[in-house]
């Protein structure tokens, strides 16, 4: 068993996996690492199981010093990270030397960035997954929900010592200006016919209340005028519109069942390049048919179980 | 019934059974669950149930989304009401008391019942769960007599303590967790409402049935309450 030791961290490392499932008729919320991409990349090069536990590093604050020799991979958000005094990139796994720091010290481009170790971090298993739920107490090292703290120890049983890096062509773009794909919902013929044109016509800030629930997206106002809704079961990238009009795209966290009118669904694609989205980002989106999104995802996961 | 499949999602498909909250849709919607899991079996991911809609999340990459319909159809043929697998019964005894349901006075101004027929009323009737949300474990149940109804407090509190017992319109719930809300709060139960070494993780499931029994102080604390009171409202 191998070690790392956290020297420092925020209320926003957390441990992360592809999530929980199976219990969302019980009110337990899904959970996991919102952008998915970054993380199985991070796992790709240590030739992890795709879903095995990462940290997630939101905006950096995250210190871990080696307590043995070890190689790690980082994917995701470039956040500053130094070994020691030593940058390192993201998309690729490195050597790390006991007594080694690994440090996140700022954004540079993106928000999130995902640390991998051999074999995956190990966890409590809560209720199928380790993924970190604060507001519900589940998941995390303990499996009580905490965020990662000074002084945890994470450990993880692999012994990979494999030096990849992720080919060019595979690296996601974060300042990719592309529309964010929305597969169209229930309620949206009851959206008025010039909130259906702005929907999609118009830019949409991303706002400073964003967590891991939902961000709100801040434009035109979008009018719905359809019956009051009963609350329903909320999936994933599902975008609400509650009565001020400013839609709220929610996320992994989210409660699972709700009453607010919702245009669609964001795409798990578009969800992982929205995770990697500063506050104040401007975004646009587009429609998109059910069977060509699917088809879109199969493809993904098709080629990220290819070999490197 | 009018039954209705909607696209939600890339891989979520919205089953519409009903149109308007009621006790008598739960056979249909215990009938509906059952036949939606044997018709996916593994390729299930998860299927949330709510009042009068049950969401299928399946794994796409098992599944098309015609094929996922086609499941849905055929599942749902010639559905008939499940009357006999009703849910389990639970009993939930409460400490109906100010210091710990600070709107008891509240319901009782609304109401024009003295606070212990407003206990009363509140214990004597049957409930539905309807469905389980907000937080873990926390069911939906109702509903409560016209009278009790209430809309939710405009602001809601940052605390509501775990086993607080509220209303909220013309439904009733317990909190399993300590969190925000915005129930007006009548007491608590000091029974363990979500707890992941229990069978199930979920003391309340959709479909069952649970009665409110009032407990006074001492036996409220035997069966291990917590009577630290619940703040009032600013």
């Amino acid at each position: 068993m191998s070690a790392l030791t956290v020297k420092s961290s925020t209320p926003l490392c957390l441990l992360q996996d592809a999530g929980r499932f199976g219990v969302r008729h019980l009110g337990v919320t899904q959970g996991g690492a919102l952008d998915w991409v970054s993380m199985s990349w991070a796992n790709k090069l240590l030739n992890n199981p795709l879903n095995a536990a990462v940290i997630e590093v939101t905006l950096g604050g995250l210190t871990l010093l080696a307590e043995s020799d070890c190689c790690l991979a980082l994917a995701g958000a470039d956040l500053g990270a130094m070994l020691d005094d030593r940058p390192i990139a993201p998309w690729r796994s490195f050597f790390v030397r006991k007594g080694q720091q690994l440090r996140f010290t700022r954004p540079i481009t993106g928000a999130r960035a995902y640390v991998a170790a051999p074999g995956g971090f190990a966890a409590v298993d809560v209720l199928g997954s380790c993924a970190t739920v604060t507001r519900e107490g589940l998941g995390g090292l303990e499996g009580s929900g905490k965020a990662l703290a000074a002084g945890d120890q994470l450990t993880y049983s692999g012994a990979s010592f494999e030096l990849h890096a992720l080919p060019d062509h595979l690296i996601p773009d974060f300042s990719d200006q592309r529309s964010l794909d929305v597969v169209l919902g229930a309620q949206i013929g009851q959206f008025s016919g010039l909130s259906l044109f702005d929907a999609f016509n118009s830019e949409w800030t991303l706002d400073s209340r964003a967590d891991r629930m939902g961000m709100r997206l801040l434009g035109p106002e979008l009018v719905y005028q359809g019956r009051p809704m009963i609350s329903e079961g909320i999936p994933l990238g599902a975008i609400q519109v509650p009565p001020d009009g400013q839609p709220i795209v929610l996320l992994n966290d989210r409660q699972t069942i709700g009453g607010y009118p919702r245009l669609g669904a964001l795409t798990p694609l578009s969800l992982a390049r929205l995770a990697q989205q500063l506050p104040g980002t401007v975004v646009r989106m587009k429609a998109v048919v059910q069977e060509v999104a699917h088809r879109e995802q199969v493809g993904f996961e098709d080629l990220v179980r290819r070999p490197l | 019934m009018n039954l209705r499949i909607e696209v939600v999602a890339i891989d979520c498909l919205m089953v519409r059974l009903f149109d308007a909250i009621d006790e008598a849709n739960m056979p249909w919607m215990l009938a509906a669950t059952l036949r939606l899991r044997e018709g996916f079996a593994s390729h299930l991911i998860d299927l949330v149930p709510s009042y009068t809609t049950l969401m299928v999340h399946y794994d796409l990459l098992a599944l098309s989304p015609t094929q996922a319909r086609a499941i849905i159809t055929e599942a749902l043929t010639d559905l008939a009401p499940d009357v006999a697998q009703s849910g389990r019964q639970h009993v939930l005894p409460v400490w109906y008391d100010l210091s710990v349901g600070p709107e008891l006075n509240l319901l009782s101004k609304r109401s024009g019942l003295s606070i212990d027929e407003v206990i009363r009323r509140h214990s004597q009737r049957e409930y539905q769960v309807f469905a389980l949300g907000f937080a873990p474990g926390f069911a939906f149940m109702g509903l409560v007599e016209e009278i009790l109804a209430a809309p939710r407090i405009k602001t809601p509190r940052k605390r509501v303590a775990a086993g607080s017992v509220g209303i909220a319109e013309r439904q009733t719930a317990a909190y399993p967790l300590e969190s925000p809300g915005g129930w007006n709060i009548l007491g608590r139960t000091p029974a363990r409402l979500f707890d992941r070494e229990i069978d199930g993780y979920s003391l309340m499931q959709p479909g069952d049935t649970v009665r409110f029994t009032a407990v006074d102080h001492a036996e409220f604390m035997r069966l291990g309450g917590d009577d630290t009171p619940l703040e009032g409202l600013a």
